[in-house]
């Protein structure tokens, strides 16, 4: 009977090793799968059980706090947006049937507390569960809302930049969303025809009208093509590409200077300076900007939409053909973002510099110990002199040409309007601009959608209103 | 070194894991567990000595190992289960010392197993109606008729009647072994059995089946009837009786997978567990997800989500995201906290209690002596076999015990007795190869 045991014991074996091979393909080989599997609801009810880090504005007022639901020594968390829809877009938000997006979504990490390997022992050693850090961004209530006020409901976005750190003090979309509503109404906010959960600021593409001039003028003067004093003629309409091209209202102008072409946004001029730049020099210029690539924004990258020329869903570039005219008056199909046009407008007022935008400011851990965020360069688009040369021009828009609705009592403006027509009467109406010219301490982006407005009248007061509120905020504080 | 001074050493590694397991869940969740609760695990060592002392006294010559590796196993069990919810594992060491009880007290007044044998028939009838009786005087719990309510008591008969079973089973063979094969006749190139002796084989099929649908537990009946293979094999050699027997036990379970619709499901269950994984393969598919928030080395122990966050009821009969995690379900835990690693080292006790059984068996004399050891190694090893194998989907999932390691008191009572008759086998065996080897040497 023996030989008979010895093979009973092995006949077990064969089946124990049976046992291993499933458990280490469920725990091992398939894990992955079974963690991403639909019907594995384990990953979520984990994250409800972790204490997220709270949001704050610049001023410390609490964006969004996760707050205990239920008693006792099992509680869940549940996310809470004090100040409603007001930073509904740039923070987004964080749901555990929903998921995440925006800046919580960019900044979970730090949000959530992965900590290092040897913290979170010493932590499970004290006997503490899991804390997030909290986040403090740059954005300023009272500029949000400004700029809510200011757009009225009307679509569109605001975008306010620090040219010299590039943090965003700003940024609206409109309409906006209450990010309380998410678990409740998703569904019929995502149906929603006018997209409030879409942010217009890094997410919509315009055509930027005249004030892409400003990303012409860099190119023209920075490149030595041409000088605020070289002159083409201003009459309308010319034919560009073979097509003709009339300026707004069909006004005629004679032999002027860059100066007065910007002032008074000539489209025949700057469609003449765009043909004599050149294809190449003018996208060396936009990319400088950022152009042709997603901004370097702490934002999810599916949020963020690269400004450029598009053929459908194709960037062009310099090799494509293009009518470069039209580019440089910021039409053909040059779509741009809000987000964009602000980092122009900020270049322009940090002596050419481009600072990386940034909507986090520092992170602040549970104990307290707060880490602050350098600025970091993005790249040098052009010269000082470039810089200052257009500074004094964008500042005539403002005194005496197309932006005087954009004007600040007791402070010099630079700025530049554009008036994009989508159709008869229909306008994209935009501002760009920074405050104060000699001491830029803010540059702002502003877009009325599908208005019958121009964009000085429309954008000016807009800028107006959310620059003030910065400028006080600031010698006030 | 005395076999039972090596038992005694071998209790130290025990000691260490029970200690370290304690140690480390108190770490955990110190905010919900009082400092008094480490005294368990002191507790269920000084139990361990005090049986080791049983032992030295009673069965000096009995195998070293098994005991160590038996204690080994609660311990596994006592630290999950005192992750889980303390008040289990005080239930669970309060049934330690009653299944002590009655091992000390088997090898004390049962001082030869062999009167085992005559009251074989008394015996194979009393495995019968502890089989039924759930039927009669219990409750289902997922169809399956498993527990019998005696006052505040619930108990499951089938732990005790898988010993009964296997003493009548070793009995029988062990009496009618030389017929069946030497009687065995070849029709159409199948070896079969003389009909005369069929019977008795046909009988113990029969009653596989009846468990099967009229207690409709598929695990016992797997258990029990692998058991009854194992000892044919054993006991005749011939493994023509073993393929009869399963091709049986197959087309039986397969003709009832189409007419009984519980079996039916547990089998669309296991060959999909995740086309339903929010209804009827909720446990199965929950158990696979344990198993992969495991990996390699485990969450850590106490660290695993096991509870609803946000949900208040008592733990675990609700707020359990997993079901039954201190019983059907202890191995995903395991592997959910302790990792593959954790898994792999629960089969491997299971394996090496299992060649310590096989081994008892081979040194063993006399023909009832070895079956009854292969007997009950085979029908415990099985038994762990069919619970881990249900869990992890290597075979349909059904409701049998991890012995050892899952809560539940019949199932450590019924197993402390196994291992008693197991001791006492091998105490036997050792002995007459200890006196062989001294009276060699004198």
């Amino acid at each position: 009977m023996n030989r008979q045991i010895i093979k009973l014991f092995g006949f077990l074996l064969v089946l124990y090793a049976l046992l291993f091979g499933f458990t280490s393909y469920w725990s091992i080989f398939d894990a992955d799968s079974l963690k991403a599997n639909q019907a594995n609801r384990r990953p979520l009810l984990e994250e409800q059980t972790i204490k997220r880090g709270d949001i704050l504005a610049s001023d410390g007022s609490v964006i969004a706090r996760s707050r205990p639901v239920g008693k006792g020594n099992n509680p869940i968390y549940v996310r809470h947006y004090p100040q409603g829809g007001l930073f509904g877009n740039p923070i987004g938000y964080s749901f555990v049937t929903q998921g995440r997006v925006g800046f919580e979504l960019s900044h979970n990490d730090e949000l959530v507390g992965n900590e290092t390997e040897f913290l979170s022992i010493l932590d499970e050693l004290r006997g503490h569960s899991q804390v997030g850090d909290q986040v403090q961004s740059a954005l300023d209530p009272a500029a949000q809302e400004a700029a809510v006020n200011g757009l009225a409901g009307r679509r569109g976005s605001v975008v306010a930049i620090v040219p010299s750190t590039g943090e965003v003090r700003a940024m609206v979309s409109i309409p906006e969303y209450d990010p309380n509503r998410i678990p409740k109404d998703f569904a019929q906010l995502n149906r929603d025809q006018s997209a409030p959960l879409f942010n217009r600021a890094t997410q919509a593409g315009y055509p930027p009208g005249s004030t892409m001039k400003v990303v012409t003028a860099t190119a023209a003067l920075d490149s030595g093509e041409l000088t605020p004093s070289s002159t083409f003629s201003g009459r309308s309409p010319i034919e560009i590409e073979g097509v003709p091209l009339a300026n707004s209202g069909g006004e005629q102008f004679g032999t002027i200077d860059m100066t007065t072409a910007l002032t008074n946004s000539v489209n025949t001029w700057w469609a003449q300076a765009g043909e004599k730049i050149g294809k190449d020099t003018m996208f060396k210029y936009m990319d400088r900007y950022g152009f042709d690539a997603k901004p370097r924004l702490d934002y999810p990258s599916f949020q963020l939409a690269a400004s450029g020329v598009y053929d459908g869903n194709r960037l062009l570039g310099p090799s494509d053909a293009i009518d470069i005219g039209r580019v440089a008056i910021g039409q053909e199909r040059l779509r741009v973002t809000p987000l964009q046009m602000a980092e122009v407008a900020a270049t322009v007022a940090n002596k050419g510099e481009l600072m990386e935008p940034r909507l986090w400011s520092k992170v602040i851990d549970p104990d307290g110990r707060a880490t602050k965020l350098d600025p970091a360069r993005q790249s040098r688009v052009m010269g000082e002199d470039t810089a200052q040369t257009l500074n004094t021009m964008m500042q005539s828009v403002v005194s005496e040409g197309t932006g005087t609705a954009g004007a600040v009592s007791g402070i010099d403006v630079a700025g530049k309007t554009g008036t994009a027509e989508i159709s008869t009467g229909v306008n994209d109406a935009w501002f760009i601009g920074f405050a104060p010219a000699n001491d830029p301490q803010i540059a702002i982006s502003c877009i009325v959608e599908h208005t019958s407005g121009f964009g000085g009248p429309t954008c000016g007061p807009i800028f107006k209103a959310v620059a003030e509120s910065i400028l006080h905020g600031n010698s006030g504080g | 070194m005395s076999a039972r001074s090596r038992e005694l050493f071998a209790l130290i590694p025990v000691a260490l894991l029970v200690t370290a397991g304690f140690t480390a869940v108190l770490i955990t969740n110190s905010d919900q567990l009082g400092n008094l609760s480490v005294l368990y695990g002191g507790y269920f060592l000084a139990l361990c000595v005090a049986t080791h002392v049983v032992i030295r006294i009673r069965l000096p010559d009995a195998d070293p190992y098994l005991f160590p590796l038996v204690a080994l196993l609660a311990a596994f069990g006592m630290v999950i289960l005192f992750r889980l919810n303390e008040s289990l594992a005080r239930d669970q060491a309060n049934w330690f010392v009653l299944g002590l009880i009655l091992f000390s007290a088997t090898i004390i007044f049962l001082r030869d197993y062999d009167v085992l044998e005559r009251y074989r028939y008394l015996i194979a009838l009393a495995g019968i109606i502890l089989l039924i009786m759930p039927r009669f005087l219990g409750h289902a719990t997922n169809d399956a008729f498993l527990a019998v309510n005696l006052g505040p008591i619930t108990f499951q008969p089938t732990e005790l009647a898988k010993l009964c079973i296997v003493v009548f089973l070793a009995s029988y063979l062990n009496e009618h072994r030389e017929v069946l094969v030497v009687g065995a006749r070849n029709v159409f190139g199948l070896v079969l059995p003389p009909l005369k002796h069929l019977g008795p084989l046909l009988v113990v099929w029969g009653a596989a089946m009846v468990l099967l649908v009229f207690i409709r537990d598929l695990g016992s009946s797997v258990m029990f009837f692998g058991a009854f293979l194992a000892l044919i094999y054993v006991a005749t050699a011939r493994l023509s009786f073993v393929i009869i027997g399963l091709l049986l036990f197959v087309v039986g379970a397969w003709f009832f997978a189409h007419t009984a619709a519980h079996i039916q499901e547990r089998f669309d269950i296991w060959l999909n567990p995740f086309h339903d994984a929010g209804g009827s393969g909720y446990q199965l598919s929950q158990s696979i997800f344990a198993q992969a928030d495991g990996g390699l080395f485990g969450r850590g122990l106490g660290d695993s989500l096991v509870q609803l966050p946000g949900c208040h009821g008592s733990f675990p009969d609700h707020c359990a995201i997993l079901p039954a995690p201190h019983t059907d379900f202890i191995y995903a835990v395991i592997v959910d906290e302790l990792g593959l690693f954790g898994g792999a080292a629960v089969v491997l006790i299971y394996a090496l209690i299992a060649e310590r059984g096989f081994k008892t068996a081979i040194l063993a004399e006399d023909g009832f002596s070895k079956l009854l050891a292969t007997g009950l190694t085979a029908i415990f090893a099985l038994q762990a076999f069919v619970i881990i194998g249900g869990v992890t989907r290597v075979i349909p999932l059904t409701g049998v015990t991890l012995p050892f390691i899952s809560y539940g008191g019949s199932s450590i009572v019924a197993n402390f007795s196994l291992l008693a008759l197991l001791l006492m086998v091998s105490d036997k065996a050792r002995r007459r190869v200890r006196l062989q080897g001294e009276t060699r040497l004198g």
